[in-house]
Protein backbone atom coordinates (compact mmCIF):
# COMPACT_ATOMS: atom_id res chain seq x y z
CA UNK A 1 0.00 0.00 0.00
CA UNK A 2 1.47 3.08 -0.82
CA UNK A 3 1.64 6.24 1.94
CA UNK A 4 1.28 9.82 1.77
CA UNK A 5 1.90 11.63 4.97
CA UNK A 6 1.20 15.49 5.61
CA UNK A 7 3.17 16.97 8.25
CA UNK A 8 4.43 20.66 8.78
CA UNK A 9 6.71 21.04 11.83
CA UNK A 10 4.99 24.25 12.73
CA UNK A 11 1.15 23.43 13.88
CA UNK A 12 -1.85 24.61 11.85
CA UNK A 13 -0.46 25.07 8.63
CA UNK A 14 -3.40 23.47 6.81
CA UNK A 15 -2.51 19.90 6.70
CA UNK A 16 -5.31 18.04 7.37
CA UNK A 17 -7.50 20.46 4.99
CA UNK A 18 -4.81 19.44 2.57
CA UNK A 19 -4.86 15.96 3.46
CA UNK A 20 -8.99 16.06 3.44
CA UNK A 21 -8.55 17.23 -0.32
CA UNK A 22 -6.41 14.06 -0.64
CA UNK A 23 -9.05 11.73 0.59
CA UNK A 24 -11.61 13.26 -1.85
CA UNK A 25 -9.94 13.32 -5.05
CA UNK A 26 -7.61 10.05 -4.49
CA UNK A 27 -8.98 6.68 -5.77
CA UNK A 28 -8.90 3.82 -3.70
CA UNK A 29 -7.59 4.66 -0.49
CA UNK A 30 -8.06 4.52 3.46
CA UNK A 31 -7.50 7.80 5.94
CA UNK A 32 -5.85 7.07 8.55
CA UNK A 33 -4.72 9.95 11.43
CA UNK A 34 -1.73 10.01 13.08
CA UNK A 35 -2.33 13.28 15.11
CA UNK A 36 -3.32 11.42 17.93
CA UNK A 37 -2.25 14.17 20.44
CA UNK A 38 -5.10 16.12 18.51
CA UNK A 39 -6.81 13.80 15.81
CA UNK A 40 -8.90 15.85 13.54
CA UNK A 41 -9.20 14.36 9.85
CA UNK A 42 -12.95 12.60 10.73
CA UNK A 43 -13.95 15.91 11.94
CA UNK A 44 -13.79 16.80 7.65
CA UNK A 45 -16.36 14.16 7.45
CA UNK A 46 -19.80 12.37 9.03
CA UNK A 47 -17.81 9.72 10.39
CA UNK A 48 -19.45 6.28 11.50
CA UNK A 49 -17.27 4.17 13.94
CA UNK A 50 -17.10 0.67 13.40
CA UNK A 51 -14.68 -0.98 15.33
CA UNK A 52 -12.77 0.57 18.89
CA UNK A 53 -10.40 -1.15 21.36
CA UNK A 54 -8.55 -0.01 23.93
CA UNK A 55 -4.66 0.60 23.48
CA UNK A 56 -2.19 -0.10 26.03
CA UNK A 57 1.02 1.24 24.52
CA UNK A 58 3.17 1.57 28.43
CA UNK A 59 3.25 0.52 32.18
CA UNK A 60 2.89 2.29 35.36
CA UNK A 61 4.17 1.59 38.61
CA UNK A 62 1.72 1.27 41.28
CA UNK A 63 3.46 1.15 44.80
CA UNK A 64 1.34 -0.95 47.53
CA UNK A 65 1.75 1.70 50.36
CA UNK A 66 1.30 -0.71 52.59
CA UNK A 67 4.86 -2.31 52.07
CA UNK A 68 6.74 0.74 51.56
CA UNK A 69 9.27 1.16 54.04
CA UNK A 70 10.29 4.97 52.84
CA UNK A 71 13.79 3.89 52.10
CA UNK A 72 13.77 6.37 48.85
CA UNK A 73 16.03 4.31 46.64
CA UNK A 74 13.27 4.72 43.85
CA UNK A 75 13.36 8.65 44.24
CA UNK A 76 17.30 8.51 43.75
CA UNK A 77 17.05 5.88 40.61
CA UNK A 78 14.01 7.70 38.72
CA UNK A 79 15.35 9.59 36.18
CA UNK A 80 11.72 11.21 35.08
CA UNK A 81 11.14 13.36 38.38
CA UNK A 82 8.14 10.89 38.52
CA UNK A 83 8.59 9.72 42.63
CA UNK A 84 8.35 12.48 44.66
CA UNK A 85 9.04 12.11 48.76
CA UNK A 86 7.23 11.12 51.24
CA UNK A 87 6.90 8.13 48.26
CA UNK A 88 4.38 9.16 45.75
CA UNK A 89 4.60 8.17 42.02
CA UNK A 90 3.39 11.03 39.56
CA UNK A 91 1.40 8.74 36.48
CA UNK A 92 1.70 11.84 34.63
CA UNK A 93 5.67 11.73 35.14
CA UNK A 94 5.82 8.07 35.23
CA UNK A 95 7.39 6.26 31.69
CA UNK A 96 6.78 3.02 32.62
CA UNK A 97 10.54 2.08 32.82
CA UNK A 98 10.54 -0.35 36.14
CA UNK A 99 13.82 1.19 37.36
CA UNK A 100 12.36 2.16 40.97
CA UNK A 101 10.56 -1.95 40.09
CA UNK A 102 14.54 -2.85 40.10
CA UNK A 103 15.90 -1.61 43.28
CA UNK A 104 13.23 -1.58 45.64
CA UNK A 105 14.56 -3.96 48.16
CA UNK A 106 11.04 -4.99 49.72
CA UNK A 107 8.70 -5.15 46.56
CA UNK A 108 6.45 -2.70 47.21
CA UNK A 109 6.38 -1.68 43.70
CA UNK A 110 4.78 -3.81 40.65
CA UNK A 111 4.30 -2.35 37.10
CA UNK A 112 0.88 -2.88 35.74
CA UNK A 113 0.09 -2.14 31.72
CA UNK A 114 -1.72 1.69 31.49
CA UNK A 115 -4.25 2.31 28.58
CA UNK A 116 -2.70 5.03 26.33
CA UNK A 117 -5.89 5.96 24.10
CA UNK A 118 -7.96 4.21 21.84
CA UNK A 119 -7.85 3.53 18.43
CA UNK A 120 -10.64 3.49 16.21
CA UNK A 121 -11.99 2.18 12.62
CA UNK A 122 -14.81 3.80 11.18
CA UNK A 123 -16.46 4.25 7.37
CA UNK A 124 -16.71 7.82 5.81
CA UNK A 125 -18.21 8.75 2.71
CA UNK A 126 -14.41 8.75 1.56
CA UNK A 127 -13.69 6.03 2.35
CA UNK A 128 -12.34 3.95 5.54
CA UNK A 129 -10.36 5.59 8.43
CA UNK A 130 -8.33 4.70 10.97
CA UNK A 131 -8.06 7.07 13.98
CA UNK A 132 -7.29 7.40 17.53
CA UNK A 133 -7.47 9.43 20.60
CA UNK A 134 -4.68 9.90 23.01
CA UNK A 135 -5.84 9.83 26.82
CA UNK A 136 -4.83 13.31 28.38
CA UNK A 137 -1.51 13.52 29.46
CA UNK A 138 0.12 10.23 27.96
CA UNK A 139 3.21 9.25 27.03
CA UNK A 140 2.77 6.85 24.28
CA UNK A 141 1.98 8.70 21.71
CA UNK A 142 4.58 7.44 19.11
CA UNK A 143 3.73 3.71 19.97
CA UNK A 144 -0.13 5.12 19.03
CA UNK A 145 0.95 6.34 15.80
CA UNK A 146 2.21 2.91 14.98
CA UNK A 147 -1.05 1.56 16.08
CA UNK A 148 -3.09 3.57 13.89
CA UNK A 149 -0.85 2.70 10.99
CA UNK A 150 -0.82 -0.80 11.44
CA UNK A 151 -4.26 -1.19 11.71
CA UNK A 152 -4.45 0.94 8.62
CA UNK A 153 -2.39 -1.67 6.74
CA UNK A 154 -4.52 -4.74 8.06
CA UNK A 155 -7.40 -2.84 6.82
CA UNK A 156 -6.23 -1.77 3.57
CA UNK A 157 -4.90 -5.09 2.98
CA UNK A 158 -8.13 -7.24 3.90
CA UNK A 159 -10.25 -4.79 1.94
CA UNK A 160 -7.37 -4.76 -1.12
CA UNK A 161 -6.60 -0.85 -0.70
CA UNK A 162 -3.67 0.22 -2.52
CA UNK A 163 -3.15 4.06 -1.19
CA UNK A 164 -3.24 5.64 2.13
CA UNK A 165 -3.69 9.40 2.74
CA UNK A 166 -1.78 9.73 6.55
CA UNK A 167 -2.23 13.00 8.25
CA UNK A 168 1.13 13.48 10.83
CA UNK A 169 1.86 15.18 13.99
CA UNK A 170 2.83 18.94 14.53
CA UNK A 171 6.81 19.04 15.80
CA UNK A 172 9.51 16.18 14.81
CA UNK A 173 9.67 14.31 17.59
CA UNK A 174 8.30 10.65 18.83
CA UNK A 175 4.95 10.69 16.72
CA UNK A 176 6.49 12.23 13.82
CA UNK A 177 8.57 10.02 14.09
CA UNK A 178 6.62 6.63 13.72
CA UNK A 179 4.51 8.75 11.65
CA UNK A 180 7.20 8.66 8.70
CA UNK A 181 7.95 4.62 9.02
CA UNK A 182 7.61 3.47 4.83
CA UNK A 183 5.90 6.47 4.04
CA UNK A 184 6.35 7.05 -0.28
CA UNK A 185 6.11 10.73 -0.21
CA UNK A 186 5.60 13.46 2.77
CA UNK A 187 3.78 16.46 1.56
CA UNK A 188 4.83 19.18 4.06
CA UNK A 189 2.28 22.07 4.59
CA UNK A 190 4.09 25.29 5.39
CA UNK A 191 2.47 29.00 5.10
CA UNK A 192 4.36 32.40 4.45
CA UNK A 193 5.69 33.25 8.00
CA UNK A 194 9.39 33.15 9.37
CA UNK A 195 8.03 30.81 12.08
CA UNK A 196 6.99 27.96 8.98
CA UNK A 197 9.64 28.49 7.60
CA UNK A 198 11.94 28.21 10.68
CA UNK A 199 10.07 24.77 11.55
CA UNK A 200 9.80 23.69 7.48
CA UNK A 201 13.61 23.37 7.75
CA UNK A 202 13.13 21.47 10.58
CA UNK A 203 10.86 18.80 9.69
CA UNK A 204 13.04 19.19 6.21
CA UNK A 205 16.05 17.51 8.00
CA UNK A 206 13.53 15.09 9.99
CA UNK A 207 12.27 13.34 6.80
CA UNK A 208 15.47 13.36 4.95
CA UNK A 209 17.08 11.72 7.83
CA UNK A 210 14.84 9.18 7.43
CA UNK A 211 15.17 8.92 3.85
CA UNK A 212 11.30 9.97 2.72
CA UNK A 213 11.02 11.52 0.10
CA UNK A 214 9.34 15.38 0.29
CA UNK A 215 7.49 17.99 -1.41
CA UNK A 216 6.58 21.36 -0.04
CA UNK A 217 3.13 22.94 -0.20
CA UNK A 218 2.56 26.61 0.77
CA UNK A 219 -0.92 27.35 2.41
CA UNK A 220 -1.94 30.92 2.10
CA UNK A 221 0.65 31.89 0.40
CA UNK A 222 -0.47 35.45 -0.47
CA UNK A 223 -0.92 36.19 2.81
CA UNK A 224 2.90 37.23 2.70
CA UNK A 225 4.31 37.12 -1.00
CA UNK A 226 8.33 38.10 -0.30
CA UNK A 227 8.16 35.35 2.78
CA UNK A 228 6.44 32.84 0.04
CA UNK A 229 9.36 33.46 -2.60
CA UNK A 230 11.50 33.11 0.09
CA UNK A 231 10.44 29.91 1.29
CA UNK A 232 10.45 28.80 -3.20
CA UNK A 233 14.08 30.07 -2.98
CA UNK A 234 14.99 27.84 -0.03
CA UNK A 235 13.22 25.01 -1.78
CA UNK A 236 15.22 25.21 -4.86
CA UNK A 237 18.10 25.40 -2.84
CA UNK A 238 17.45 22.13 -0.84
CA UNK A 239 15.66 20.30 -4.39
CA UNK A 240 12.63 20.00 -2.78
CA UNK A 241 9.94 20.17 -5.29
CA UNK A 242 7.34 22.58 -4.78
CA UNK A 243 4.33 20.59 -5.17
CA UNK A 244 2.03 23.85 -5.01
CA UNK A 245 1.01 27.35 -3.30
CA UNK A 246 -2.64 27.78 -2.10
CA UNK A 247 -3.99 31.27 -1.43
CA UNK A 248 -6.11 32.45 0.83
CA UNK A 249 -9.46 31.90 0.86
CA UNK A 250 -11.77 32.84 3.82
CA UNK A 251 -13.96 30.23 2.15
CA UNK A 252 -12.27 27.34 3.94
CA UNK A 253 -12.85 27.38 7.22
CA UNK A 254 -16.42 28.34 6.19
CA UNK A 255 -16.71 25.20 3.99
CA UNK A 256 -14.52 22.64 6.70
CA UNK A 257 -16.86 23.91 9.73
CA UNK A 258 -20.15 22.37 7.33
CA UNK A 259 -18.22 19.31 6.52
CA UNK A 260 -17.63 20.05 3.28
CA UNK A 261 -14.43 20.84 1.20
CA UNK A 262 -13.43 23.85 -0.72
CA UNK A 263 -12.44 21.55 -4.04
CA UNK A 264 -16.28 20.56 -4.10
CA UNK A 265 -16.74 24.60 -4.06
CA UNK A 266 -17.05 25.58 -7.68
CA UNK A 267 -14.65 29.13 -7.72
CA UNK A 268 -13.06 28.15 -4.98
CA UNK A 269 -9.46 29.76 -5.55
CA UNK A 270 -8.14 27.42 -2.56
CA UNK A 271 -9.94 24.78 -3.76
CA UNK A 272 -8.99 25.06 -7.02
CA UNK A 273 -4.83 25.07 -6.36
CA UNK A 274 -5.71 22.01 -3.72
CA UNK A 275 -6.92 19.80 -6.90
CA UNK A 276 -3.97 21.03 -8.82
CA UNK A 277 -1.93 19.20 -6.31
CA UNK A 278 -3.80 16.74 -5.84
CA UNK A 279 -2.79 15.77 -9.83
CA UNK A 280 0.54 16.66 -9.02
CA UNK A 281 1.33 14.43 -6.66
CA UNK A 282 -0.59 11.89 -8.28
CA UNK A 283 1.73 12.17 -11.10
CA UNK A 284 4.60 12.33 -9.31
CA UNK A 285 3.62 8.80 -7.36
CA UNK A 286 1.40 7.33 -10.45
CA UNK A 287 -1.43 6.98 -7.92
CA UNK A 288 -4.23 6.88 -11.18
CA UNK A 289 -5.40 10.02 -10.19
CA UNK A 290 -5.82 11.42 -14.21
CA UNK A 291 -9.12 10.97 -14.46
CA UNK A 292 -10.18 11.93 -10.85
CA UNK A 293 -13.96 12.82 -10.43
CA UNK A 294 -14.76 15.86 -9.81
CA UNK A 295 -17.14 14.63 -6.69
CA UNK B 1 3.39 33.01 39.07
CA UNK B 2 4.28 30.76 36.00
CA UNK B 3 1.62 31.25 33.02
CA UNK B 4 1.72 28.29 30.76
CA UNK B 5 0.22 29.31 27.15
CA UNK B 6 -0.84 25.86 25.38
CA UNK B 7 -3.27 24.66 23.08
CA UNK B 8 -4.48 21.17 21.85
CA UNK B 9 -4.34 22.26 18.23
CA UNK B 10 -1.49 23.68 16.55
CA UNK B 11 -0.92 27.30 15.03
CA UNK B 12 -3.99 29.02 16.96
CA UNK B 13 -1.41 31.81 17.87
CA UNK B 14 0.00 30.47 21.24
CA UNK B 15 3.37 32.00 19.91
CA UNK B 16 1.42 34.92 19.54
CA UNK B 17 -0.01 35.26 22.83
CA UNK B 18 3.03 34.46 24.44
CA UNK B 19 5.00 36.77 23.36
CA UNK B 20 3.00 39.52 23.34
CA UNK B 21 1.50 38.99 27.09
CA UNK B 22 5.01 38.50 27.82
CA UNK B 23 6.53 42.24 26.25
CA UNK B 24 3.50 43.99 27.98
CA UNK B 25 3.70 42.63 31.40
CA UNK B 26 7.40 43.41 31.15
CA UNK B 27 7.68 46.86 32.61
CA UNK B 28 5.39 46.93 35.61
CA UNK B 29 6.36 43.45 35.84
CA UNK B 30 9.68 41.20 36.35
CA UNK B 31 9.18 38.82 33.45
CA UNK B 32 11.04 36.03 31.88
CA UNK B 33 10.28 34.23 28.73
CA UNK B 34 10.80 30.59 28.22
CA UNK B 35 10.17 29.02 24.65
CA UNK B 36 9.16 25.14 25.99
CA UNK B 37 8.13 23.97 22.06
CA UNK B 38 11.64 22.56 21.96
CA UNK B 39 10.51 20.53 18.60
CA UNK B 40 9.35 23.96 16.65
CA UNK B 41 10.34 26.81 18.53
CA UNK B 42 9.84 30.15 17.14
CA UNK B 43 9.53 32.78 20.15
CA UNK B 44 13.00 33.69 19.18
CA UNK B 45 11.75 34.82 15.50
CA UNK B 46 9.77 37.64 17.22
CA UNK B 47 11.97 38.49 20.25
CA UNK B 48 15.05 38.59 18.63
CA UNK B 49 17.04 37.40 21.80
CA UNK B 50 20.78 37.57 22.41
CA UNK B 51 21.25 34.08 22.82
CA UNK B 52 24.59 33.96 25.48
CA UNK B 53 24.69 30.65 27.03
CA UNK B 54 24.08 27.20 24.96
CA UNK B 55 23.98 23.79 26.79
CA UNK B 56 23.67 20.30 25.70
CA UNK B 57 20.66 17.79 27.34
CA UNK B 58 21.54 14.54 27.35
CA UNK B 59 20.16 10.67 27.82
CA UNK B 60 22.13 8.12 28.99
CA UNK B 61 22.78 5.40 26.55
CA UNK B 62 23.42 1.70 27.54
CA UNK B 63 27.18 0.38 26.11
CA UNK B 64 28.11 -2.99 26.69
CA UNK B 65 31.08 -4.81 27.29
CA UNK B 66 31.39 -7.49 25.69
CA UNK B 67 33.92 -9.34 27.11
CA UNK B 68 31.85 -9.27 30.77
CA UNK B 69 28.31 -9.94 29.40
CA UNK B 70 27.40 -13.42 29.73
CA UNK B 71 24.41 -12.98 27.42
CA UNK B 72 22.05 -13.73 29.76
CA UNK B 73 19.38 -11.46 28.43
CA UNK B 74 18.41 -9.59 31.91
CA UNK B 75 19.12 -6.35 29.89
CA UNK B 76 16.40 -7.41 27.51
CA UNK B 77 13.57 -9.31 29.58
CA UNK B 78 13.86 -5.81 31.78
CA UNK B 79 13.88 -2.89 29.35
CA UNK B 80 10.52 -2.15 28.82
CA UNK B 81 10.90 -0.17 25.83
CA UNK B 82 12.63 -2.87 23.43
CA UNK B 83 15.53 -1.14 23.32
CA UNK B 84 18.09 -3.86 23.94
CA UNK B 85 17.67 -7.30 22.05
CA UNK B 86 19.30 -10.31 22.58
CA UNK B 87 20.15 -12.24 18.96
CA UNK B 88 21.66 -15.48 19.33
CA UNK B 89 25.38 -13.97 20.36
CA UNK B 90 24.65 -10.25 19.62
CA UNK B 91 23.29 -7.82 21.87
CA UNK B 92 21.65 -5.01 20.02
CA UNK B 93 20.72 -1.46 21.16
CA UNK B 94 18.43 0.79 19.46
CA UNK B 95 18.93 4.37 21.04
CA UNK B 96 15.94 5.61 19.20
CA UNK B 97 13.54 3.59 21.25
CA UNK B 98 16.34 3.71 24.56
CA UNK B 99 14.14 6.17 27.27
CA UNK B 100 17.91 6.40 29.37
CA UNK B 101 16.16 5.00 32.47
CA UNK B 102 18.98 3.10 33.01
CA UNK B 103 17.20 -0.32 34.17
CA UNK B 104 19.19 -2.43 32.01
CA UNK B 105 22.80 -0.78 34.02
CA UNK B 106 20.87 -1.68 37.54
CA UNK B 107 19.75 -5.18 36.68
CA UNK B 108 23.02 -6.91 34.53
CA UNK B 109 23.97 -9.11 37.36
CA UNK B 110 27.50 -8.78 36.28
CA UNK B 111 28.14 -5.06 35.31
CA UNK B 112 28.49 -5.26 31.90
CA UNK B 113 26.74 -2.19 31.34
CA UNK B 114 28.02 1.39 31.52
CA UNK B 115 25.87 3.94 30.32
CA UNK B 116 27.03 7.20 27.74
CA UNK B 117 25.81 10.64 27.53
CA UNK B 118 23.79 10.71 24.06
CA UNK B 119 23.13 14.80 23.36
CA UNK B 120 18.95 15.07 22.82
CA UNK B 121 19.40 18.50 22.12
CA UNK B 122 20.65 22.24 23.51
CA UNK B 123 19.28 24.74 25.64
CA UNK B 124 19.85 28.18 24.80
CA UNK B 125 19.51 31.62 27.75
CA UNK B 126 20.25 34.88 26.88
CA UNK B 127 18.24 38.16 26.63
CA UNK B 128 15.89 40.33 24.80
CA UNK B 129 16.33 43.67 25.47
CA UNK B 130 16.45 42.71 29.22
CA UNK B 131 13.41 40.18 29.18
CA UNK B 132 15.48 37.27 30.61
CA UNK B 133 14.48 34.39 27.39
CA UNK B 134 15.29 30.44 27.15
CA UNK B 135 14.49 28.08 24.37
CA UNK B 136 15.04 24.74 23.71
CA UNK B 137 15.80 22.65 20.57
CA UNK B 138 15.34 18.94 20.03
CA UNK B 139 17.78 17.42 17.87
CA UNK B 140 16.80 16.07 14.46
CA UNK B 141 16.04 12.61 14.19
CA UNK B 142 15.49 12.33 18.76
CA UNK B 143 12.65 11.76 20.10
CA UNK B 144 12.56 12.56 23.23
CA UNK B 145 11.65 16.20 24.14
CA UNK B 146 10.45 16.29 27.39
CA UNK B 147 14.33 15.80 29.08
CA UNK B 148 14.70 19.66 27.18
CA UNK B 149 11.78 20.80 28.58
CA UNK B 150 12.31 19.60 32.12
CA UNK B 151 16.17 21.40 31.74
CA UNK B 152 14.66 24.59 30.86
CA UNK B 153 12.83 24.56 33.56
CA UNK B 154 16.12 24.98 35.76
CA UNK B 155 16.31 28.30 35.03
CA UNK B 156 12.86 28.99 36.35
CA UNK B 157 13.59 32.04 38.87
CA UNK B 158 10.76 32.47 41.28
CA UNK B 159 10.73 36.17 41.55
CA UNK B 160 9.66 36.56 37.96
CA UNK B 161 6.45 36.28 35.99
CA UNK B 162 7.44 33.59 33.90
CA UNK B 163 5.53 32.74 30.35
CA UNK B 164 5.86 30.02 28.98
CA UNK B 165 5.41 28.76 25.48
CA UNK B 166 3.97 25.17 25.42
CA UNK B 167 3.94 22.53 22.75
CA UNK B 168 0.89 21.64 20.82
CA UNK B 169 -0.83 18.70 21.87
CA UNK B 170 -1.89 16.65 24.47
CA UNK B 171 0.66 14.36 25.19
CA UNK B 172 4.05 14.23 27.42
CA UNK B 173 5.66 17.01 26.20
CA UNK B 174 2.71 19.27 26.72
CA UNK B 175 2.12 17.71 30.58
CA UNK B 176 5.85 18.50 31.19
CA UNK B 177 5.09 22.59 29.39
CA UNK B 178 2.52 22.37 31.85
CA UNK B 179 3.93 20.61 34.92
CA UNK B 180 5.54 23.89 36.26
CA UNK B 181 2.32 26.11 35.72
CA UNK B 182 0.24 28.21 38.13
CA UNK B 183 -2.68 28.57 35.42
CA UNK B 184 -3.30 27.31 31.93
CA UNK B 185 -4.00 30.09 29.07
CA UNK B 186 -5.76 27.57 26.11
CA UNK B 187 -5.42 29.17 22.82
CA UNK B 188 -8.11 28.21 20.48
CA UNK B 189 -9.52 29.04 16.89
CA UNK B 190 -13.44 29.08 16.60
CA UNK B 191 -14.44 26.38 14.93
CA UNK B 192 -15.13 22.48 15.07
CA UNK B 193 -11.29 21.54 15.06
CA UNK B 194 -10.26 24.09 17.57
CA UNK B 195 -13.05 23.02 19.88
CA UNK B 196 -12.27 19.40 19.81
CA UNK B 197 -8.37 19.90 20.51
CA UNK B 198 -9.58 22.61 23.35
CA UNK B 199 -11.64 19.95 24.92
CA UNK B 200 -8.47 17.80 24.90
CA UNK B 201 -6.40 20.26 26.27
CA UNK B 202 -9.00 21.19 29.03
CA UNK B 203 -8.92 17.30 30.13
CA UNK B 204 -5.02 17.54 30.39
CA UNK B 205 -4.95 21.04 32.20
CA UNK B 206 -7.95 19.59 34.75
CA UNK B 207 -5.66 16.40 35.60
CA UNK B 208 -3.26 18.46 36.54
CA UNK B 209 -5.73 20.20 38.58
CA UNK B 210 -4.90 23.96 37.46
CA UNK B 211 -6.85 26.57 36.92
CA UNK B 212 -7.51 27.33 32.74
CA UNK B 213 -8.29 30.78 31.16
CA UNK B 214 -9.22 30.66 27.42
CA UNK B 215 -8.16 33.07 24.57
CA UNK B 216 -10.14 32.62 20.97
CA UNK B 217 -7.69 33.79 18.01
CA UNK B 218 -9.13 34.31 14.23
CA UNK B 219 -12.21 35.27 16.13
CA UNK B 220 -15.19 35.35 13.40
CA UNK B 221 -14.24 33.11 11.24
CA UNK B 222 -16.18 29.72 12.43
CA UNK B 223 -19.16 29.17 14.40
CA UNK B 224 -19.69 29.85 18.57
CA UNK B 225 -19.23 26.38 19.29
CA UNK B 226 -16.13 27.43 21.25
CA UNK B 227 -17.62 30.14 23.64
CA UNK B 228 -21.14 28.02 24.23
CA UNK B 229 -18.76 25.09 25.44
CA UNK B 230 -16.63 27.33 27.84
CA UNK B 231 -19.67 28.95 29.07
CA UNK B 232 -21.41 25.53 29.92
CA UNK B 233 -18.04 24.66 31.62
CA UNK B 234 -17.05 27.79 33.14
CA UNK B 235 -14.01 28.29 31.72
CA UNK B 236 -13.43 32.16 31.42
CA UNK B 237 -12.50 33.75 27.84
CA UNK B 238 -10.13 36.37 28.54
CA UNK B 239 -9.55 37.77 24.98
CA UNK B 240 -10.64 37.13 21.64
CA UNK B 241 -8.28 38.08 18.90
CA UNK B 242 -10.45 38.70 15.32
CA UNK B 243 -9.39 37.51 11.80
CA UNK B 244 -7.48 40.35 10.32
CA UNK B 245 -4.83 40.25 7.70
CA UNK B 246 -2.59 42.64 9.34
CA UNK B 247 -2.03 41.16 12.12
CA UNK B 248 -1.55 37.99 9.51
CA UNK B 249 0.62 39.98 7.84
CA UNK B 250 2.79 41.29 10.49
CA UNK B 251 3.08 37.60 12.02
CA UNK B 252 4.33 36.67 8.84
CA UNK B 253 7.54 39.26 9.96
CA UNK B 254 7.83 38.30 12.95
CA UNK B 255 6.58 41.37 14.02
CA UNK B 256 4.52 41.20 17.67
CA UNK B 257 0.82 42.94 18.02
CA UNK B 258 2.29 45.37 20.95
CA UNK B 259 4.72 47.12 17.97
CA UNK B 260 1.57 47.50 15.60
CA UNK B 261 -0.86 49.12 17.79
CA UNK B 262 -0.17 49.68 21.30
CA UNK B 263 -3.39 49.74 22.45
CA UNK B 264 -2.76 45.57 22.49
CA UNK B 265 -0.09 46.70 25.54
CA UNK B 266 -3.36 47.31 27.53
CA UNK B 267 -5.46 44.29 26.54
CA UNK B 268 -2.49 41.91 27.15
CA UNK B 269 -2.53 43.63 31.02
CA UNK B 270 -6.25 43.79 31.33
CA UNK B 271 -5.76 39.30 30.44
CA UNK B 272 -2.87 39.03 32.68
CA UNK B 273 -4.91 40.85 35.54
CA UNK B 274 -7.49 38.24 34.91
CA UNK B 275 -5.42 35.42 35.11
CA UNK B 276 -3.85 36.72 38.24
CA UNK B 277 -7.56 36.83 39.55
CA UNK B 278 -7.63 33.55 38.19
CA UNK B 279 -5.27 31.87 40.21
CA UNK B 280 -5.96 33.61 43.46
Amino acid sequence: MSQILFLSGKGGTGKTSLAGAFAYLMPDKILADCDVDAANLHLLFSMSSDDRGSFVGSNEAILDESLCITCGRCVEVCRFHAIHDPIAIDPLLCEGCGACETVCPVDAITLKPRVSGHWIIGSTPVGPIVTAELLPGEEASGKLVTEVKRRAAEVGATRGITHSVIDGSPGIGCPVIASTSGVDLAVLVTEPSLSGMHDLERILAVVRHFGIDAGVVINKWDLSPETAAQIERFSNDQELEVLGRIPYDAGVPEALVEKRHPISDPGSRAGTAMREIVRRVGDRLDLGTDGVSNE
Amino acid sequence: MNITVASGKGGTGKTTVAVNLALSLHEPHLTQFIDADVEAPNAHLFLHPELTASRDVEKRLPTIDKEACTRCGACSKSCQFHAIALLGEHLLVYPTLCHGCGRCSLVCPEGAISEIPQRLGIVETGHAGDLPFAHGLLDVGQAMATPIIHALFEGIDPDRTTIIDAPPGTGCPTVAALSVADIAVLVTEPTPFGLHDLKAAVNVARTLDLPIAVVINRDGVGDDGVEQYCRVEGIPVVMKIGFDRQIAAAYAVGEPLIRLDSRWKDRFLEVFNRLEKEVS
